[in-house]
């Protein structure tokens, strides 16, 4: 199923009905899955209207997969019915924590990536693979903070816990610019070393400077067009590893319909591109 | 498992919200760092957005920057309990009905416990709801002991001090009735017949009725508790009226596994 997917676009609810009559080749939807996990009511039937045109991808926010405990079990048995109802063609997450002694913090939090942490991400990620019946992908987040105490980079990291588990890796390009901006590392050598054959899902975003300190901290802000050297990025990784399914994610600031699917047409022509050299 | 994924955690999780010096000394040095603030101003507005989208009568009345002071200092006391951010704010009504900055507004708790019930009722389970046609060739004195059940969706309360639902729906409709408030204790049911949420005013023999029940009272019973309620009652009306909302999805003799204990 995966491999009918090019590129797709984050559903917002002001959009549903135009995302369901849309035609666009390829075109799919991802929705936070914590959004839909009601009961019943509008949002799971405007779901599945869309979800019976298109196909869709449950992109969660909430696991906490790096939190020193397991993901919770209640959290995680709605997230299988969601699961079951919508039949979504990716189920991803990231490599963060959020919940912590029974608090959610909304927000995708860092932690030092040492040998503990992996035995312990590895661990929620097979719980978390155990309890939906199939794997997950796990994306890179974004980085403000120069966190000490790092036993593995975050490719090696990544890499060992999709040997260990079995789980695919969504490649966020606009995290990785964020993030080389932030910390001072090179965003084309972390694109380059990034094991291609792991990559289920790309993502793509705008971000915006921190209103006080500038260029010196970008923010993954996801109100803005997807930034220009964002998108050599992603050509230089599709140019590596081919293509794969790419979401173009907007949550703030929210454009017209027809102006978000001219950034999801601009990557559905790269991912294009090179199919057409190899013909 | 080894101590310091959870020290660093427990660390790190204090002082986002409370602003404590960190203990583990590799948090402290984090928090140092100006980009810190980005955590800390992620979490809180994460929070304080969900409030706002869950309580947007409130906020209407009070104003932007009102609504979110008060809602960032519910946050700094409560964070969300789980991860979908519809069910955060259920201690918010009662967190306004005890903040200071509110008690020159004493009907905004109860505001927003209607924008409460919205919610609940927009998330509830789905089940068909049944009109009056349920009570036809019936054998009145089957009916006398059915029990009527309260459709998944529907909400209901009785505010006997204040016009708590004509302020709220004023501020949740478009273009809503300006004119002068009666000042009288008010009751109101939100349904949600089709997909949307509706609401409509009810009386205190209404809210009793639905009182019952929901409590697996006969029917006999909870026409009772609303004739207790005002004698004069029109029972028949108030039924139809119910049914009409779709505030019901069976009636019928509870099954034996099903039947609630009443208080």
């Amino acid at each position: 199923m995966t491999s009918t997917l090019t590129a797709g676009l984050g559903l917002k609810p002001q959009h549903f009905a135009q995302a369901r009559e849309c035609p666009a080749a390829g075109l799919w939807f991802e929705v936070h899955p914590e959004n839909y996990l009601v009961e019943g009511g509008p949002r799971l039937r405007w779901l599945e209207a869309v979800r019976e045109r298109h196909p869709v991808s449950l992109h969660g926010v909430a696991l906490s997969l790096a939190a020193d405990a397991p993901p919770d079990a209640v959290h995680l048995g709605r997230l299988r019915r969601l699961a079951e109802r919508i039949e979504p063609a990716l189920v991803s997450e990231h490599l963060a924590w959020s919940t912590w002694r029974g608090s959610y913090h909304p927000d995708l939090l860092p932690f030092p990536r040492t040998g503990e942490a992996l035995a312990r991400v590895c661990a929620n990620i097979q719980a978390a693979q155990d309890a939906l019946g199939r794997p997950i992908a796990v994306e890179n987040p974004s980085h403000y903070l120069s966190i000490e105490g790092h036993d593995w980079s975050e490719i090696a990291f990544l890499s060992e816990v999709a040997r260990r588990t079995g789980c695919g890796l969504l490649l966020d390009v606009n995290n990785v610019f964020v993030s080389a901006a932030n910390l001072g590392f090179g965003a084309e050598e972390y694109i380059d070393a990034f094991p291609g054959d792991r990559v289920r899902e790309i993502h793509l975003a705008g971000h915006s400077r921190d209103p006080l300190l500038g260029e010196a901290l970008l923010v993954d802000s996801h109100d803005a067009p997807v930034a220009g050297p964002v998108w050599a990025l992603y050509e230089r990784l599709v140019g590596r590893i081919g293509p794969r399914p790419t979401l173009v994610e907007r949550d703030g600031n929210l454009p017209a319909f027809g102006e978000l699917l001219a950034e999801r047409d601009r990557a559905h022509a790269v991912l294009a591109a090179p199919i057409a050299r190899a013909a | 498992m080894g101590a310091s994924l959870s020290r660093f955690q427990e660390s790190f999780s204090q002082a986002m919200i409370s602003g404590h010096e960190p203990e583990d000394p590799s948090v402290a040095n984090l928090v140092a760092q100006p980009a810190f603030a980005v955590y800390r101003n992620t979490v809180m507005k994460g929070c304080v957005d969900a409030l706002q989208a869950n309580f947007p009568a409130v906020a209407r009345l009070v104003g932007d920057e009102w609504f979110r002071a008060a809602a960032a200092e519910f946050a700094a006391g409560e964070l969300p309990r789980e991860p979908s951010l519809l069910a955060y704010g259920d201690a918010f009504p009662a967190f306004l009905a005890g903040f200071p900055p509110a008690s020159e507004l004493p009907y905004l708790a109860d505001v927003a416990r209607l924008d409460r019930l919205w919610t609940e009722a927009h998330a509830a389970a789905d089940a068909p709801a049944i009109g009056r046609e349920a009570f036809s060739c019936r054998d009145p004195g089957e009916l006398e002991t059915a029990v009527l059940q309260p459709h998944p969706a529907a909400r209901w309360a009785w505010f006997g001090q204040a016009p708590i639902f004509s302020i709220w729906r004023r501020n949740r409709e478009e273009g809503a009735d300006e004119g002068e408030l009666a000042w009288q204790g008010e009751g109101a049911l939100l349904t949600r017949p089709g997909d949307a949420v509706q609401w409509t005013a009810i009386d205190g023999p209404a809210c009793r009725f639905l009182d019952a029940c929901s409590r697996s009272l006969a029917l006999d019973d909870a026409l009772a508790a609303a004739l207790e309620a005002d004698p004069e009652a029109n029972v028949v009306r108030l039924v139809n009226a119910l049914l009409d909302a779709g505030a019901f999805c069976r009636l019928g003799h509870p099954r034996p596994d099903s039947r609630r204990t009443s208080p």
